[in-house]
């Protein structure tokens, strides 16, 4: 197949990138390698928009962070994304605190970040009453905010698909194909793209792609572990806080999440590209730090821990550049803190690297873009006080009406809308993070059964096709019976050989074993030939069989 | 001579109570704290039979199983050729609560009766209530 | 559009599963007349259609039934009694003035008033995050519960290669359902020195299939890349910290979670009722009736009890206190009696006795609670605020696992009794 343009990678920066290309009359794919959208870093990071008095304004992440700050507003409230600008507030509780904390202000007011102020401990424990009391001052900088960073990467992807993206998931990218040090095409596990250009948004595995087109490149994955806790628990702060980094350690932060549950986290260690596994010693700290900040935290109202692989490259800065040794490939890698911030800056970055690549001419704005993601409605966002208008939606559909999902009141017909979203979602852990299904307190206990029927019924799959994440993932293994069935075959092919080698006693002692064995045989001649249901007639004779046996 | 020890399920002391002898004639019962235990035991040691709740697959159901037990107790060694059996069965909907599934499960004598109300297809979404 | 359904009952129970529906049939029979039952699935009975094991039924019923048929009890008696039932419907938030604003399909959502107000939302499973494992989120980590629903209800295997961590009953329960559905399970994990379960399920359920159980070991890492492939059990030390060097690795591509029930009562919260922080159910009195007037609770979401017979037995408590509050035939005690968990004992259900009792055929009142540690040759004792011994009772072995029960005269009660205290501690020697 032909395209314009392929994105590699469906995270934050792929997304956004997508979204700003498709501005554009070009033919534009994005190839992700999993079963979903957000389904790398993306899905598991601190959902934090920096306000940027951290950024170095020499450092590519720094200028994108200062420039993408000011534009969630607007992005957010176009995609439907829950995005609060909470403020944030770095905590300091000694004289060595004060000073980083000064000089993050002084830094701050240089470049330009608004409202910095530091303030002290009255006005500290005013504004955050249950922070540790030991904590003196804290820098308070109210353009921070927080985003749900997997809603926002996918309505990103949607929007775009929306105008014209062609989303293709489940594709590993495996070649890039050159010619003469111009790029030819993208060849995946199941598709070859011939394209002009490529953008490689491919996360920690950006250096793979980046080494299939020949370029060198290093990303080390840092991994970061986090606790969320119950939504019960959001109201407990009400800012971003982090402690004052020190030499040797960044902290714990606590926040809220844009739904109102408490995030904590994360540490920070290297690890592999394939490694997401929360580790009991990570947990341990990363505990251990958060109640420095907030010491009456609810241990027990953790709902869910996760760890997420940050993409870091060795110079600890963004790779936004086109490849030095291929015509038409831009890397847009390296993407670590503050990635998720900095996108839709990024988006705007590549788009100018973009445009280096086809004439003026070429380049031409849909007069047709649609800016905004049609609303889809989520019955969490109604309160006791808005409840009844929830009924327009039931009016319209009845699937409104039914609650799926109890913990985090979930519909049916918002499960089927997320299955026919512009980027559908095709399994579990993708209506998790578009309706919300399966994210309370239960974590999928009681609406994980009735989810996985929607889906089979919707997709018209069988329920054993349907995964937590994409192939390898089935929730269900068997149809229950099947296994006894197979595992009677399997038994009596292991009697049969070793029958023939002689090692088998027979048990068939006495009348009662023969019964048994007579309906061990239909049982088996029911195995070998299929597992469909059988009629009553066939039930009748089974009886009479078995019945018949004990009669002998 | 056989020698058992066999944990009696009376109470919630679970004492270990050790049984001699052989298939027809018990030698000694030691350990258990009250006569329930040495009953049990007794019983535990010469003929252990079980209930065997499970589910039988329904065609045509609002359902697609429907559960069952075995009438009365039965030999705790035919439970998986049992359960075999069972698996190799389906029955048409409606089932009633109690109707005979299997009559004579395994040659135990014992019937295999449901526990439940499986509806029609139709008649569920017609519907009437579970 | 046109209703079967009015918008002000004398009655509305949230949740129909034994509790509810026990409450709903008894409450019927002590004459409440108006009473109207919301259920969020599509069907009544709740979790016991799914338990499809037999053991249930013996202390209420006096027969051995599997939870299917003790559910149908009740539920055959619902079409003939006056009892109203809204199924498929979702109780999204009650107010402390006893509105319910409730969601369904046919009636979108709705205000309902209610003069009495049941809470009887059951229980829900701790997950995998409620004990922290650490490792990688794969398919394949499920709660015992969520599995026996895939099994009995939805007709599928959830693994064929299975390890359990918890030997309550339904970890038990669901080692045995699996190996007669022909997977193999590797083994049943306990932290504790001791099964949580019954000793019956233990046998029957482990012993028969060659199941070992492991005591004092859990799991310590779930490994994995799109499934489960392999646990990390390890063995805990006296503090159940797992002791390092004692991790075996297992294979497996499944593991099931039977780590314990939390009472739900979200909607408890948010009337903003005091919960017992040891229960996770709400702070009640004799009655059954929360802090909020005419607000009772019964059933799992008050105290997680191991025997349906003693929810339905809670669920006539609560009935005929809903009755006496209707009917205006309660007289408050002069002194409220305040009742607290004593040496080795976790919790006591009621919390208080707020009212004298005027039914001439209740003589007694039955106190539930669970010891903390396994004590053989117990004696249960409750001592009133002066320090003097009520009413004391003897049990070869009390265990957390099994809640236990003491009946209180309550000609021992006078108008100046404020506190009974109960206790468990191993009897002397010698007593019998």
């Amino acid at each position: 197949m032909k395209a314009d343009i392929v994105i590699i990678g469906g995270g934050v920066t792929g997304t956004a990138v997508a979204r700003k290309l498709t501005e554009y009359e070009l033919d534009i794919i994005l190839v992700e390698k999993e079963a979903d959208l957000a389904s790398g870093t993306s899905k598991a990071n601190s959902g934090i928009v920096h306000a940027g008095y951290n950024a170095d304004p020499e450092t590519m992440k720094g200028q994108l962070n200062i420039q993408a700050n000011p534009l969630f507003d607007k992005l957010c409230s176009d995609l439907n994304v829950p995005f609060q600008r909470t403020g944030s507030l770095v905590v300091g509780f000694n004289q060595q605190d004060l000073e980083t904390i000064k000089q993050k202000k002084e830094n701050g007011d240089k470049i330009g970040i608004p409202g910095l102020e530091i303030i002290g401990r009255r006005r500290l424990q005013k504004i955050e009453p249950h922070i540790n009391d030991r904590a003196r001052w804290a820098l308070y900088a109210p353009s921070a905010g927080i985003v749900s960073p997997h809603e926002l990467t996918i309505a990103l992807g949607e929007n775009a698909a929306q105008n014209g993206l062609q989303v293709m998931l489940e594709n590993k990218v495996e070649d890039i194909e050159t010619e003469k040090g111009a790029l030819k095409a993208v060849v995946t596990n199941r598709e070859r793209i011939e394209c002009d250009v490529v953008i490689n948004a491919a996360g920690v595995y950006a250096d793979s792609i980046a080494r299939m087109a020949g370029d060198e490149m290093v990303i080390r994955p840092r991994k970061g572990e986090y606790f969320i806790f119950d939504r019960e628990y959001g109201d407990l702060i009400n800012h971003v806080l982090f402690p004052t980094p020190t030499e040797t350690s960044k902290g714990i932060l606590v926040t809220a999440t844009a739904h109102g549950n408490l995030l904590v986290g994360p540490n920070a260690y290297p690890a592999g590209k394939e490694d997401l596994a929360t580790t009991s010693g990570g947990l341990v700290e990363i505990m251990k730090g958060a109640v420095k900040l907030i010491p009456d935290l609810p241990r027990g109202g953790v709902i869910s821990s996760f760890a997420g692989l940050r993409a870091a490259a060795p110079s600890e800065d963004f790779i936004i550049s086109p490849s030095p040794s291929v015509w038409g490939f831009i890397h847009a890698a390296g993407i670590q803190s503050p990635g998720l911030t900095a996108a839709p800056a990024t988006a705007e970055r590549v788009e100018q690297l973009v445009k280096g690549y086809y004439p003026s001419e070429r380049l031409v704005k849909k007069d047709d873009f649609q800016e905004t993601l049609p609303e889809k409605p989520h019955l969490y966002d109604y309160d006791e006080g808005d409840l009844e208008d929830w009924n327009e939606y039931i009016d319209r559909r009845e699937d409104y009406g039914e609650v799926v999902c109890r913990c985090e009141h979930v519909t049916r017909g918002e499960i089927i809308d997320a299955l026919h979203s512009p980027v559908p979602a095709q399994t579990l852990d993708a209506i998790k993070r578009r309706a919300r299904a399966g994210m309370g307190r239960c974590q999928g206990g009681f609406c994980g059964p009735r989810v996985v029927e929607i889906i089979a019924e919707e997709l018209g799959i069988s329920p054993r096709e349907v995964t937590k994440k994409g192939p390898g993932s089935e929730i269900l293994q068997e149809k229950t019976k099947d296994l006894r069935l197979k595992k009677k075959t399997a038994d009596k092919e292991n009697r049969d050989n070793q029958r023939q080698e002689g090692k088998y006693k027979d048990p068939a002692q006495d009348a009662a074993k023969n019964a048994e064995q007579d309906a061990e045989q239909a049982t088996e001649q029911a195995a070998e030939q299929d597992t469909e249901p059988k009629t009553e007639k066939q039930l009748q004779q089974v009886k009479i069989e078995s019945g018949g046996a004990d009669g002998e | 001579m056989e020698k058992k020890e066999i944990i009696c399920i009376s109470c919630p002391l679970g004492c270990r109570v050790e049984v001699r002898g052989d298939g027809e004639n018990i030698e000694s019962i030691e350990g258990n704290q009250c006569p329930q235990g040495r009953e049990y035991a007794r019983e535990e040691f010469m003929n252990p039979t079980r209930i065997l709740p499970t589910t039988v697959r329904v065609s045509g159901g609002e359902l697609p199983l429907v559960s069952v037990k075995t009438e009365a107790p039965i030999p705790r060694d035919k439970i998986f050729s049992a359960m075999d059996q069972i698996a190799q069965v389906t029955v048409e909907a409606p089932v009633k609560l109690g109707e005979v599934i299997i009559e004579d499960l395994v040659g135990t004598g014992v019937s295999l009766v449901a526990t439940r109300r499986v509806l029609s297809d139709k008649k569920a979404a017609d519907g009437e209530k579970v | 559009m046109v209703s079967e359904f009015k918008d002000k009952y004398q009655l509305v129970i949230i949740g129909a599963g034994p509790a509810g529906l026990g409450a709903a049939l008894a409450a019927e029979e002590r004459g409440v007349k108006d009473i109207l039952l919301l259920e969020r699935d599509y069907f009544l009975g709740g979790i016991l259609p799914q338990c499809i094991h037999n053991g249930f039924g013996l202390d209420y019923f006096g027969e051995e039934l599997t939870g299917p048929e003790y559910a149908h009890r009740f539920i055959d008696r619902i079409p003939e009694s006056t009892v109203q039932v809204m199924d498929e419907t979702m109780v999204l938030d009650i107010t402390p003035d006893k509105e319910i604003t409730a969601l369904n399909r046919h009636q979108g959502v709705q205000k309902i008033e209610a003069k009495a107000v049941l809470l009887a939302m059951g229980c829900r499973e701790r997950t995998r995050e409620a004990i922290k494992i650490p490792g990688d989120r794969t398919a394949g980590v499920l709660t015992a519960g969520t599995a026996q629903r895939y099994i009995n209800i939805e007709g599928y295997l959830p693994g064929r290669k299975v390890i359990v961590l918890g030997s309550g009953d339904i970890g038990l329960i669901m080692a045995r359902r699996m190996t007669l559905e022909g997977a193999e399970v590797d083994s049943v994990l306990e932290i504790m020195p001791y099964s949580s379960g019954l000793v019956r399920n233990k046998v029957q359920c482990l012993d028969d299939f060659d199941i070992p159980l492991k005591l004092n070991h859990t799991l310590t890492r779930i490994e994995g890349d799109k499934r489960v492939e392999r646990v990390v059990v390890s063995r805990v030390n006296d503090d159940l910290e797992p002791v390092p060097g004692s991790e075996q690795t297992v294979e497996c591509d499944t593991v099931l979670l039977a780590v314990g029930l939390i009472p739900e009562n979200e909607l408890t919260k948010q009337m903003g009722i005091e919960l017992d922080p040891v229960t996770g159910g709400a702070v009640v009195n004799e009655q059954r009736e929360t802090e909020i007037n005419g607000v009772f609770a019964c059933g799992n979401v008050l105290q997680v009890h191991d025997l349906v017979d003693y929810v339905t037995e809670e669920s006539e408590i609560a009935a005929r206190a809903v009755s006496e509050y209707l009917s205006r035939r309660r007289k408050k005690r002069r002194k409220k009696i305040k009742l607290t968990a004593g040496e080795q004992i976790t919790y006591v259900v009621p919390h208080r006795i707020d009212y004298v009792y005027q039914d001439k055929d209740k003589k007694t009142l039955k106190l539930f609670l669970r010891s903390s540690v396994p004590v053989e040759e117990a004696e249960l004792k409750v001592v009133d605020g002066r320090g003097q011994e009520l009413i004391s009772s003897r049990k070869k072995i009390v265990t957390p696992g099994e809640m236990e029960t003491i009946i209180l005269p309550l000609q021992f009660l006078d108008e100046d009794t404020e506190e009974l205290t109960v206790s468990v501690t191993k009897a002397s020697q010698g007593a019998d």
